[in-house]
């Protein structure tokens, strides 16, 4: 292996060496402090939605936080912030057969039906 | 058969991740992925917020003496969207099942790196504006194609990144123009600067691809889109015009016009593993001052856990009573 092999340019800021590795934990780990999901309503009239995540001791602090590192520059008019602890969410394994009952239906949609030429409002 | 193409053979899952990640699908946190995947996006993903919060030093280095005011409220704003890069990063990389505390601590003790470029001095305010000119034009070529990775929350995570580092860019430009419309001395300055960062600049695109067998990898997977050298010859075309413009000379006396392109002299990497391998100007004075800046910070983290903690004593104590 020559000696450039082992540095590559993957991190945006530039090329970093590719020999130091983590141990990965897909149960994740419980930090120091706890992570909050943080959701931002950008403008009245919108529904909040996911801007991502952080760290805080408590949900005041989160929610300061949030206002610092997601609207910087005027992204949201509101923040809700979560306890990622609180989500509940579907299992990705479990996604076809969880969304499934919905795959058959297509009566469900405006397309699914024939209208005459020449008719509106339909 | 022998264990090479024992492990050739994909297992179903793996075969369903290629397909999704071949039909440009992206994977999100919870999804089934190679440990290689992983891995590498863990590292990739951790070493890029490394460089985002290191990368506040060579630059906050001049906030308290900002030509003007104006300067500063910009330079101000810049340095605080670099913590705010980092901290997009370092939750992206949470995703996929590391904690930051240890992420840092792995900066903290050398076991992970940041980006080179910024293990150099920044010795006068023009280096200011040729690090928002070059290295941050040089971070919008790597970062702009990472919008598109195959892992979801890295490539939201660049879409707000891309957003703000093209402020970065423009400042630095505008900086760099206003000395080199300056004085003979402020040209000199701009001058120096352009000398001193524009092979740093080159550098963090990384080895020649001919030299970079990661890089095939990282394309399979959906994480790579462009080679180095595609990456840095964008670079190279679209900065050449820009030091014209301000009447400046790149540092590169090989530099030449082929009608399509403009094609560089020889990058000198070994001047980039003095640097990485840790022997460059700075690299131990960044590393103290992280340090350091953690290890001033414990009492606050300190305290606000006990305030938590007690807030919420309180508010379980009086749920009892009421």
């Amino acid at each position: 292996m020559t000696e450039t092999s082992s540095f590559t340019a993957e991190g945006g800021h530039g090329a970093v060496p590719t020999s130091c590795e983590v141990e990965v934990d897909e149960g994740g780990h419980a930090g120091a402090q706890p992570l909050w999901e943080v959701f931002v309503r950008s403008r009245r009239g919108l529904s909040h939605t996911h801007a991502g995540s952080l760290h805080a001791p408590d949900a005041h602090m989160a929610l300061r936080n949030a206002r610092d590192v997601y609207t910087r520059r005027q992204e949201g008019v509101s923040i809700w912030v979560v306890p990622a602890a609180a989500v509940v969410a579907s299992s990705p394994d479990e996604k076809d057969a969880f969304f499934d009952p919905a795959g058959d239906k297509a009566y469900r949609h405006p397309t699914f039906y024939d209208v005459p030429e020449g008719l509106t409002h339909l | 058969m022998d264990v090479a193409a024992v492990a050739q053979v994909e297992s179903p899952l793996e075969q369903q991740f290629q397909a999704l990640v071949d039909a440009d699908g992206r994977v999100e946190p919870r999804d089934w992925m190679p440990d290689g995947y992983r891995k590498t996006l863990v590292r990739q993903i951790a070493q890029h917020a490394h460089s985002e919060i290191i990368g506040m030093q060579p630059e906050g280095n001049w906030i308290t003496r900002a030509p003007s005011l104006r300067r500063k409220c910009i330079l101000v704003a810049k340095v605080q969207d670099e913590a705010g890069h980092g901290l997009y990063l370092y939750s992206a990389a949470e995703t996929l099942g590391v904690d930051r505390d240890e992420l840092l601590d792995l900066l903290h003790t050398g076991r992970q790196k940041y980006s080179t470029i910024f293990n150099y001095p920044t010795t006068s305010w023009a280096d200011v504006a040729a690090i928002g000119w070059l290295v941050d034009g040089a971070a919008i070529m790597n970062q702009v194609p990472l919008t598109r990775c195959s892992y979801g929350p890295y490539a939201r995570a660049m879409i707000r990144v891309c957003k703000e580092e093209s402020f970065h860019q423009r400042q630095g430009f505008e900086a760099m123009t206003v000395l080199a419309n300056g004085t003979p001395a402020q040209r000199q300055m701009a001058q120096d600067a352009l000398d001193r960062w524009w092979w740093p600049a080159l550098m963090m695109f990384g080895p020649s691809d001919t030299d970079s067998p990661n890089s095939a990898q990282s394309m399979t997977w959906g994480i790579k889109r462009f080679s180095n050298d595609e990456l840095r010859q964008r670079f190279v075309d679209a900065t050449v015009p820009q030091a014209e413009h301000l009447g400046l000379t790149v540092p590169d006396p090989d530099l030449t016009w082929n009608g399509e392109h403009y094609v560089s002299g020889e990058i000198d990497w070994t001047e980039f593993f003095t640097v990485m391998k840790g022997d460059g100007p700075c690299n131990r004075e960044r590393i103290a001052n992280r340090v350091a800046a953690h290890d001033e910070g414990a009492w606050v983290r300190e305290a606000a856990a006990a305030y938590a903690a007690k807030q919420q004593a309180r508010s379980a104590s009086q749920g009892v009573a009421a």
